[in-house]
């Protein structure tokens, strides 16, 4: 057993990568209703809004992929990839990393649909996109009941800049959607 | 070959998207729903068609191929 795969490194990368992963998840979901709600300024057209929602969502993944490879291969505690993508498996921490796994397979549900979206048609990468409400709550409770962190000052400050961030996008698009009626798409 | 650009109105919703993505080809009515310019997709503008039509959010914008005469 190396110093390297059961050392503190790999939790400390954990830990890292899962915090980056929930920032990166928050912006994308903030985003994603932004343009829903059909935000655009002069400075902000709406591709860019769009394009960024994707593009961070693809990042995420990338850091999602780091935060379980790192989890994985840390042998401190003997959590495997089954664990990390069958929710509630795990015996460590059940409910809470199961939580996480649960995220996780929404996660890529939900960025395998839309990169095939123009095959998979509108109607059904719609409904599917809906998973993305889902998704969030469940990941922001991973990063409050798991972690090392949990409970830290900090740790909670930033999951509550996290819900603010989208629940300023949410009534920016309710604000703007729900007075004019506008016919839903 | 030739390609055209369709809009579907009973999916576009009037997000205008392809509008900034192809400025050149696509301007909006006063209610915010595309006008095409009529003709073909000149070669240069296909690629940025292909990206407009992908990035409707409801998939509304189609690229028709057509015998070209
Ligand atoms: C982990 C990943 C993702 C999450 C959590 C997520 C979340 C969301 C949410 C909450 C919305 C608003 C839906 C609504 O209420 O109408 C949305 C819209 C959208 N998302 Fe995503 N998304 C993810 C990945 C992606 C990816 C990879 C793409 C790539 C194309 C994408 C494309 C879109 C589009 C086109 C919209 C529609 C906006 C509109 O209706 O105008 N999403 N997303
Ligand atoms: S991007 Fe799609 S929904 Fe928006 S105006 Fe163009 S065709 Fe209509």
């Amino acid at each position: 057993m190396s110093s390297f795969s059961h050392g503190p490194f790999l939790w400390y990368a954990t830990r890292a990568a899962g915090l980056v992963t929930l920032v990166l998840l928050t912006a994308s979901m903030a985003l994603g209703i932004l343009n829903a709600g059909r935000f655009r300024t002069r400075r902000w057209p709406r591709f860019l809004v769009q394009g960024l929602h994707r593009n961070l969502s693809l990042l995420a993944l990338a850091f999602l992929a780091l935060h379980i490879g790192t989890t994985v291969i840390d042998t401190y505690v003997s959590i495997g990839l089954p664990d990390a993508l069958i929710p509630f498996l795990s015996p460590y921490k059940r409910f809470w990393l199961g939580l996480g796994a649960l995220a996780s397979d929404l996660m890529i549900v939900l960025a395998v649909t839309s990169v095939t979206r123009l095959h998979l048609g509108h109607r059904a990468w719609r409904l599917i996109h809906w998973a993305g409400y889902l998704c969030w709550p469940v990941a922001v409770m991973h990063g409050l009941g798991t972690g090392t962190d949990h409970g830290r000052a900090w740790m909670v400050g930033l999951t509550l800049g996290c819900v603010a961030a989208v629940a300023g996008a949410a009534a920016y698009r309710a604000a703007r959607l729900l007075p004019a009626r506008r016919l839903a798409r | 070959m030739s390609q055209r650009l369709r809009v579907n109105p009973i999916m576009c919703a009037g997000h205008g998207m392809c509008a900034e993505l192809l400025p050149e080809l696509i301007t909006l009515d006063p209610w915010g729903y595309p006008i095409i310019a009529r003709g073909p997709v000149p070669d240069e503008l296909t690629p940025m068609a292909s990206r407009a039509a992908a990035a409707c959010p409801t998939l509304a914008l189609l690229i028709v191929e057509e015998e070209g005469r």
